[in-house]
């Protein structure tokens, strides 16, 4: 099937003149066309994501108030996010954030992937409808949310109260921990469609004779999951595991529209609390070292998922 | 009778799960639409059973959209999503075009860079970014938000479009080429046009994606004229008065619409997109 191309080209285009075949000839070599195809994005993301990210390790480096010169103080915005107690707050709450909304994803996106791997009617209406929490604008459902946990008006509050909890009923997002239990809440609902349709297509791609084999082995359908399912689907569930992991430790937008890291810094996280000194108090450099300390974690995640996906 | 009662069993296995799933899933967009049609009256009645409305009302609509700039926020937005979604898929397709069929050097190691800056949230780059844009004088325009979108969509659009590249049969190229056609030719007017539903699958995502982001909008948006959906919701509906939450809720649900009508029509591709990372990978 390989056919050597390169020959004819020279032999059609040669006949004109000699230089522009030859450039046309070099332009077709593949490491030539390949880079001067890639010059441009490649250009674009050195301008817009490279140098920003060594010049915000620059700024982590100065004292720097927005609208002035920064100076350069080596180390110590680090230490001073490191003596500060409400950084240590804002590393717990993020791991615990993170770790509590991704098993519960995990958790639940395996349900629904399994409630969602049965034959009936309609079924790739309801996967459709199943997704929208993950396709409409995080920032706008979680203004649903809002109102559903306001204080005055919360509809979970009017049905606890019905039940017969006295008035006004629990404070959502003013209680520490019940505001970080409702942001986990959302995330997870958020998140848990493109878990469930991602693992869904996983399961379909489970030769259903193994079932029959495990069947006949006697396997009860807890066994079929346990020994036949979950191992198949292992490799998926890391992947979108790691994806989540990164983007839920970043987060910025829910907890942002919802508490503004609120009460007393109970839901502040790494992205929010990095936002609030850098943009709120206007301290660039402390700002951009309270987002750089997110760097080790995030750097050894990514490395691990791209490793995975490239050996994949 | 024995039919039946498994007939109704299977149902019950089937739907008591998925329609917990559906409920949770709906609920917030329910609890949108109801309260943005409730009189002020119903919607600040505490005793009243909050899952109804008794009196319809568009009041909040027409108010959203009179009385706020709604509408040109979702001018705003559509514009800067379809802008960057079209610079995304272009330079996403150069990255991914020679990452997908070429072998030269260095091949693997710009594979890695791209999948690797797709995963860098943008948190971590948010405010030198905001230097970087107050020094180039772009603060409170819409190219601002134009020129940072793609840093993340064109990993992503890259990233999705080498998958789906690989997918395609390499016969054509070849034909092409023994027919003397140069590279860019043969990508541009034997390849590419293969490619349809890769470009949808990616043009959706990046659509989603950039109707989606906040971070970058607020920080750089300030000023109502070019806000964005999200930004302006949230900065201009949450007013310091407790009679906000029915106009809230009506721009949240109108804001969704958008996002949510283009995926209806390619709910497919959206699929397929977003299973092909994990699954095909």
């Amino acid at each position: 099937m390989s056919i050597r191309t390169e020959p004819l080209i020279g032999v059609t285009r040669a006949q004109p003149r000699r230089r522009p075949a030859s450039l046309a000839a070099w332009l077709d070599r593949e490491p030539v066309f390949s880079w001067l195809m890639m010059t441009a994005p490649i250009l674009f993301l050195a301008a817009f994501v490279g140098y920003p990210f060594v010049y915000g390790i620059l700024l982590s480096l100065q004292d720097r108030p927005v609208a002035h010169v920064g100076t350069f103080v080596g180390l110590k915005n680090f230490a001073r996010d490191f003596n500060d107690p409400i950084f240590w707050r804002v590393a717990i709450n993020t791991f615990v954030y993170t770790g509590v909304a991704t098993l519960l994803k995990m958790v639940g996106g395996l349900a629904l992937a399994v409630a969602m791997n049965q034959n009936f009617r309609m079924k790739n209406l309801v996967r459709a409808v199943l997704l929208l929490p993950f396709i409409v604008p995080t920032v706008l459902s979680t203004v649903a949310w809002m109102w559903m946990l306001d204080p005055a008006f919360s509809i979970f509050n009017w049905f606890l109260i019905a039940l017969g909890m006295p008035k006004p009923g629990p404070s959502w997002l003013g209680n520490p921990t019940l505001a970080m239990a409702s942001i986990i809440v959302i995330n997870t609902w958020r998140g848990l469609p493109f878990y469930g349709i991602t693992l869904l297509a996983g399961l379909q791609t489970v030769p259903p004779e193994l079932y029959e084999a495990a069947t006949i082995d006697g396997a009860s359908g807890w066994q079929r999951f346990r020994y036949v399912t979950l191992p198949l689907l292992q490799p998926i569930i890391l992947i979108v595991t790691l994806f989540s992991v990164i983007f839920t430790f970043a987060d910025f937008q829910l907890v942002y529209v919802l508490t503004h890291g609120g009460p007393q810094n109970a839901t502040q996280l790494f992205a929010t609390y990095a936002f609030d000194i850098g943009m709120g108090a206007g301290q660039l450099g402390l700002g951009a070292s309270v987002a750089l300390t997110m760097l080790p974690a995030l750097a050894l995640l990514i490395l691990a998922l791209t490793l995975y996906m490239r050996r994949q | 009778m024995v039919t039946g009662h498994t007939r109704l069993e299977q149902a019950v296995r089937v739907w008591l799960p998925v329609g917990f799933f559906l409920l949770l899933a709906l609920f917030p967009f329910y609890w949108m639409a109801i309260t943005s049609v409730k009189p002020n009256a119903e919607l600040y009645n505490r005793n009243m059973m909050p899952l109804l409305v008794h009196n319809p009302t568009l009041k909040h609509y027409v108010g959203l959209l009179t009385e706020t700039s709604f509408l040109l926020w979702t001018w705003n937005t559509l514009l800067v999503a379809v802008i960057s979604t079209a610079i995304s898929l272009v330079l996403g397709t150069m990255l991914a075009y020679p990452l997908a069929r070429m072998r030269f050097a260095g091949a693997g190691l710009i594979a890695m860079t791209v999948a690797a800056i797709y995963l860098v949230p943008q948190p971590l780059l948010f405010l030198p970014l905001a230097d970087v844009i107050n020094r180039l004088d772009l603060g409170n325009t819409l190219t601002a938000v134009i020129l940072t979108y793609p840093t993340m969509l064109v990993p992503f659009c890259a990233w999705l479009l080498i998958g789906y590249f690989k997918t395609v049969p390499k016969e054509l190229e070849e034909a092409a080429r023994i027919d003397g056609a140069s590279r860019f030719q043969t990508m541009r007017r034997v390849f590419l046009p293969l490619c349809t539903p890769g470009f949808i699958s990616a043009g959706i995502f990046a659509f989603t994606l950039s109707q989606n982001e906040f971070l970058y909008a607020l920080i750089f948006l300030t000023k109502s004229s070019v806000r964005t959906v999200p930004v302006g919701v949230i900065a201009e509906l949450i007013r310091g008065d407790v009679f906000y939450g029915g106009q809230l809720m009506a721009g949240a649900l109108l804001g969704s619409i958008p996002v949510a009508l283009i995926y209806s029509f390619f709910v497919e591709h959206y699929v397929a997109g977003l299973t092909s990372g994990s699954v095909k990978a």
